[in-house]
């Protein structure tokens, strides 16, 4: 029987030729991700070396990404002096693929992995953050684990015991309408999966729709596939994965694609037409709960959020930088802009898109995770509401269990930035 | 016998169970404290010690979705507390047998604040209610990291057969 992308990745990893749905295997790890919370990977792995007489060694330090993102800078003492224990590992262990705090070279994880050719088509890829699905937008099975967890893959180069999953096939055809993209597709997924939808699977994503979109948008898709519960979502590399690598993460080496055989298994197959998709929101305080705008436009919002793993590249910005250009955030609203990386934030000014935001009214904040999930900044007041290009909306995520997250794309976003009320981009963005 | 402390409804998210701005506190003996630090009355039983350890959460469906933050698991472990639920997110479940937090996977469980549950092998009973439901197993493939004793003890032994066999893996 033929194999799906995530089988097939699974079987080369594990050295077997072939692995089905239920088998355990043990797959060696190409990459392994963590953030801040690698001061607790750190922590647990020395645990695993506590008396065992072997001095304490990562498995492959070329193999090991740390990328700064939640706290940044550090917004508390105790967070600077986890990230200088972090910063003395990798020091230590001659980490190389690590991000500090850097206008250059940092950002968030789920950006900075693709853009610096840490990720291939066909890779196994562990992060210490849920939304290391994102990678899948590269054609590799990628997936969220917890941080004792990654001490065990630092150790052991392997992740054990892993059950193969079952594999969900999402099928989409037709083209987008005006201001509705990749983001109202996932929300619209998720709104018909559920949050628990496709726990313990993997979501495939085929069709033209996907064929024809840019990596950005099938790194939003992958990104939000684990608010359906999916341990990991693929997008099958094909020749836009390979412009991504060639043109926008500098890989020059060879790339082998990883397509899934045609008489793969599927454990549910689902067909979506997005010709007609309209904006999508997500509601407090589940990302399942999905509407279509008309039934929540009009709704007052005081913060506006753009940015994150999700929805804080380069062609969110241009969106919503087109939108709000020569036009006014509402008095009464606040609007907060996370480009994703460095790099992204650098086009930006070259573009001249960050003094767009800026004459509008909005902040734009140096890359990271932001306001995402109510650390250190853009905390919401008491009986506040935020629309944001984020991807969770659980009660409190924002710094305050009393408020409320409302997700959505960056076209609606910057719509309703200007009129301070959730605004359907397609109706102009100057009325509700 | 397990007393009911906490119920709970579906899709609970670890940002719920341990919320973010708490996140730059790291070592598990520390995160206690924040557990549900948004439900005061909650967080404020917990700390004073008036939940015994044993005492049993009751959840809906998909426990633990979101973050894959493990302070969410060892600020329950640090109360000794059981977790029963309709069922579990992967990363917390995966993070839950890693550090022994015992959870409990029973579709169709009904309780409430205060009742009495007789947790057996194969079944849950409240009781209170009468009711009974079946638990669904966890696989055997889990079931090992359990037994020996959360998956740092796990990785140890690996770590030093590897090292006694002179080679890793390949």
């Amino acid at each position: 029987m033929g194999m799906t992308v995530a089988e097939k990745i699974l079987a080369r990893a594990s050295g077997l030729p072939a692995v089905k749905v239920g088998d355990v295997v043990e797959p060696k790890i190409d990459l392994a991700m963590s953030h801040e919370n690698a001061a607790l990977v750190i922590n647990q792995f020395l645990e695993v070396y506590k008396e065992t007489g072997f001095e304490a060694k990562v498995w492959d330090p070329s193999r090991v990404a740390i990328i700064f993102d939640h706290r940044v800078p550090a917004e508390s003492a105790k967070t600077a002096t986890n990230q200088k224990k972090v910063r003395d590992f990798v020091a230590r262990h001659a980490i190389s693929k690590f991000h500090d705090i850097r206008g250059d070279i940092g950002g968030i994880c789920h950006q900075i992995l693709p853009e610096s050719g840490y990720v291939r088509p066909g890779a196994v890829v562990v992060g210490t953050d849920s939304h290391t699905t994102s990678h899948g937008a590269l054609g590799a099975f990628a997936f969220g684990i917890g941080a004792t967890e990654m001490a065990s893959v630092w150790t052991l180069g392997y992740a054990v015991n892993i059950e193969v999953p079952a594999t969900i096939m999402i099928n989409v055809r037709g083209t987008f309408p005006p201001f509705v993209g990749p983001k109202d597709l996932i929300l619209h997924i998720i709104g018909r999966l559920t949050a628990q939808g496709a726990n313990f699977r993997v979501i495939e994503f085929h069709g033209e729709t996907i064929r024809k979109m840019a990596t950005s948008g099938r790194l939003v898709l992958c990104n939000m596939s684990v608010e359906a519960g999916a341990t990991a979502g693929i997008v099958p590399a094909d020749e836009e994965t390979i412009r991504y690598l060639r043109e926008e993460a500098g890989v020059a080496n060879s790339v082998t694609l990883v397509p899934p055989d045609d008489d793969a298994s599927y454990i549910q197959v689902l067909d979506i037409d997005v010709s007609a998709l309209v904006p999508q929101i997500a509601c407090p305080h589940t990302v399942d709960n999905v509407k279509p705008i008309d039934q929540v436009a009009g709704t007052p919002v005081q913060q506006i959020v753009i940015g994150s793993c999700t929805n804080g590249r380069f062609d969110d910005l241009e969106v919503a930088a087109g939108i709000l250009r020569g036009k006014k955030v509402a008095a009464g609203t606040r609007m907060l802009v996370f480009p994703a990386s460095g790099r992204i934030y650098q086009k930006a000014i070259d573009r001249g898109l960050v003094a767009d935001f800026m004459k509008a009214g909005a902040v734009v904040m140096n890359p990271g995770c932001g306001p995402c999930l109510g650390i250190h900044e853009g905390a919401l007041g008491d009986g506040e509401v935020a629309l944001s290009t984020t991807n969770r909306n659980f009660k409190g995520r924002m710094g305050n269990p009393n408020s409320g997250v409302y997700l959505c794309s960056p076209a609606v976003a910057a719509a309703s930035a200007v009129t301070g009320m959730i605004t359907d981009p397609r109706k102009g963005g100057a009325s509700a | 016998m397990t007393n009911v402390a906490f119920k709970l409804g579906d899709d609970i998210s670890t940002d719920v169970i341990y919320p973010g701005r708490y996140m730059a506190t790291v070592l598990p003996n520390e995160t206690p404290q924040f557990a549900f630090a948004d439900y005061a009355e909650f967080n404020g039983k917990l700390k004073a010690k008036k939940v015994p350890p044993g005492s049993a959460i009751v959840g809906g469906k998909n426990f633990g979705c979101g973050s894959s933050r493990e302070q969410a698991v060892s600020t329950l472990k640090g109360y000794e507390l059981i977790i029963v639920a309709e069922g579990f997110a992967r990363i917390f479940l995966q993070n839950a047998i890693n550090l022994g937090l015992r959870l409990v996977t029973a579709p169709g469980i009904e309780a409430n604040e205060g009742d009495n549950l007789e947790i057996g092998d194969h079944q849950v009973k409240n009781l209170t209610t009468g009711t009974v439901v079946d638990i669904v197993q966890l696989p055997k493939a889990r079931q090992v990291i359990m037994e020996a004793g959360g998956l740092i003890p796990f990785t140890r032994k690996r770590l030093m057969e590897e090292q006694q066999k002179g080679a890793r893996k390949p």
